[in-house]
């Protein structure tokens, strides 16, 4: 377990909330090969949607049993009301012998031995999680450098983000609707940028992002980069 | 100042605390107290907000009698059977772990002079800003022989909690080809979509449980929120089932008799199982008791949610009238936020931003078909006015309706956490 715990608390402590940098965790090209063996029942991407398994974008960090009307097994959900969440021990732990973590889960599948196997499947995983994902929704879609590069005022940006949480949970959980806490500034602001121009398709985020100026953006882009359950 | 007991203690440990830190009584007064009424979509989050934000510098106390809260979004799909009632309640320990001082009472007067809350329990609190957010009750007399004494019998469930569990049983309990009987309300009310959804909710367990039960809706309103949608789902997954009568064919002309279990729309008397009565809706009672109500409603400035009637109470949610939005959860929800940053910041001289609002209602149709409406909003000197909307299209895929009920689900939990904490 020395490598793996050494490498998990790297990004732990890079990542308080959702944001996963996956250079850190793992090689994900490598933990594409593996995610083979996950392919049958799970999907993950852009078009994920459920098969006999949930679809696992968004999972890092997720509260379990996030999939709406997903049908769980008991076990699972007497978890998730427990308060488990797939942060990276958990999901570890649950990949390496699923029928250890969670005895009558419904997940048939005799678990991930080998360590570096978890380390890169998950690193693989973490590329669908946070602003990773909002990066491969957006691609083709780019915003100038002088609108990334735009200071945003942190103060403002907590009065606005008053107007996301009433959706997105400032916890980062994701119950329906992604969570938005520790994206990276780039992904977040093309995200919405891309929503104003109506190049994403969510007609409540065109609405919302239509009325933001690019400071405005910005201002959201910090808070909730650095937004923890702590402060 | 009336000297009254809190006052009383709170100048008295004011001053013991000088010689330990003198800045404390630097502005000569002890510190600045919000009293929220109400604990719902508007209330709490208001307190929340002005707590949170504050980091105490605010005392702040949210005066609400129940002990848990049952959201009225999503009781409807509890009707349906896709939800169980603990789902939808949520204690008010979280605000109180948070820092605002929830006291279980009714609020039961205002003195504007005195600036205080009198409650039913006895003594009042004090304030320096007074925010009522105390939703809806009904018009007496609205529907012709129906009271509230006649809510058990023809429940209106348009406050979630036992009502909502009471007109479940009551659906549970029909016979087989019953009628279940909505009397809709006209407008202005609470969730423009409600009963419509609950219409929806109601076939849904019909067709599964009883499915040659009928449905009648007398309506006094010509036409409804999302009407193209509910009755496009009304006919491809109820076909038969649900009978909507209109204004046009009466359905402003109703009666009741909770003893009899008829009712009678437009000079015709039917016998029916269940009938839910949802009355003309008017502000929370203690909006009118506290005198800024002008007719059924709050008149609010929409920069800062204040009512026109005193620049130190301030009005969200149901119960306020503001201009363009419609009364929702959400939309309580985002008044609350605009109103505790104007709020604080007359209190503390934090800054001030610019008051912005939305609102998004989803409904579900049948299992994994949710429809939804939205808008942006803006102040202007007026009202709230609309900025821009959208509604969801008529015979959209399977995908985007499952998508649009999932991204309530996802709401809920949203809203909830932004409520409570």
């Amino acid at each position: 377990m020395k490598k793996l715990s050494f490498l998990l608390l790297l990004i732990s402590s890079s990542l308080i909330s959702t944001t996963v940098m996956s250079s850190e965790l793992g090689d994900p090209e490598r933990g594409k090969q593996v995610y083979k063996k996950c392919a049958s029942c799970h999907m993950v991407g852009v078009k994920a949607k459920k098969r006999v398994g949930p679809p696992l974008n968004n999972i890092i960090n997720a509260k379990a049993g996030g999939v709406a009307n997903f049908k769980y097994s008991k076990a699972l959900k007497k978890a998730a009301s427990d308060g488990l969440h797939w942060d990276l021990d958990a999901l570890d732990a649950f990949i390496e012998n699923p029928k250890g973590f969670l005895p009558k889960t419904k997940m048939s599948f005799r678990g991930l031995k080998d360590q570096a196997d978890r380390i890169d499947l998950i690193a693989y995983l973490a590329t669908f999680s946070g602003g990773e994902l909002a990066a491969k929704v957006d691609e083709g879609f780019t915003v100038s450098k002088d609108i990334l590069a735009l200071e945003g005022d942190i103060e403002y940006g907590e009065y606005l983000s008053s107007e996301c949480t009433t959706c997105h949970q400032s916890s980062g959980d994701n119950d329906g609707i992604p969570g938005i806490v520790g994206w990276e500034t780039e992904a977040f602001v093309t995200a919405m940028h891309a929503y104003r121009e109506k190049q994403r398709e969510n007609p409540v985020m065109q609405l919302v992002a239509g009325r933001l100026s690019n400071e405005e953006i910005a201002a959201l882009a910090v808070y909730f980069k650095d937004l923890t359950e702590d402060n | 100042m009336a000297l009254n007991r809190r006052t009383f203690l709170g100048v008295a440990g004011a001053a013991s605390v000088t010689l330990a830190s003198p800045m404390v009584l630097a502005g000569g007064h002890s510190k600045p107290r919000v009293v929220v009424v109400g604990g719902g979509a508007g209330g709490a989050t208001a307190a929340r907000y002005i707590a949170k934000d504050s980091k105490g510098e605010i005392d702040v106390t949210l005066i609400e009698p129940s002990r848990m809260y049952y959201t009225c979004f999503f009781s409807n799909l509890y009707l349906g059977g896709f939800k169980e009632i603990d789902d939808i309640g949520h204690s008010y320990g979280s605000l109180a772990a948070g820092g605002v001082n929830v006291v279980h009472d009714w609020a039961i007067g205002v003195d504007r002079d005195a600036k205080t809350v009198s409650l039913a329990g006895g003594g009042s609190v004090p304030y320096d800003k007074l925010i009522l957010s105390p939703g809806i009750d009904f018009v007496d007399g609205a529907v012709q022989g129906w009271d509230v004494s006649a809510q058990n019998a023809m429940p209106h469930a348009y406050k979630a909690g036992s009502q909502s569990e009471l007109l479940k049983a009551q659906l549970m309990a029909m016979p087989a080809g019953g009628t279940f009987a909505m009397i809709a309300p006209p407008n202005p009310y609470r969730c423009p979509p409600g009963p419509y959804e609950r219409v929806s909710m109601v076939a849904h367990y019909l067709k599964n449980n009883n499915p040659t039960a009928k449905i009648i809706v007398a309506d006094p309103k010509p036409k409804f929120s999302k009407m193209a949608l509910f009755q496009e789902g009304w006919a491809d997954h109820y076909d038969g089932m649900i009978d909507w009568v209109g204004e046009e064919f009466g359905g402003a002309n109703v009666s009741v008799d909770p003893n009899a279990m008829t009712v009678t729309i437009d000079g015709e008397e039917t016998k029916v199982d269940v009938c839910n009565v949802i009355p003309a809706m008017k502000a929370g009672r203690i909006a009118e008791l506290a005198g800024v109500t002008e007719g059924n409603w709050a008149p609010v400035n929409a920069a800062d949610m204040s009512t026109k009637a005193d620049g130190d109470i301030y009005v969200l949610g149901d119960a306020s009238q503001q201009g363009d939005m419609p009364k929702s959860g959400f939309s309580a929800n985002s008044q609350a936020k605009v109103c505790a940053n104007a709020v604080r910041g007359a209190l503390t001289g934090s800054k001030v931003f610019p008051a912005k609002f939305s609102n998004t209602c989803w409904s579900l149709i049948t299992t994994d078909n949710g429809v939804k409406v939205g808008a942006t909003y803006e102040a202007t000197a007026e009202k709230i006015a609309k900025v821009d909307g959208f509604i969801s299209k008529t015979g959209e895929t399977d995908d985007v309706r499952k998508a649009t009920y999932e991204e309530s689900e996802g709401w809920y939990s949203g809203i909830t956490a932004d409520m409570f904490g």
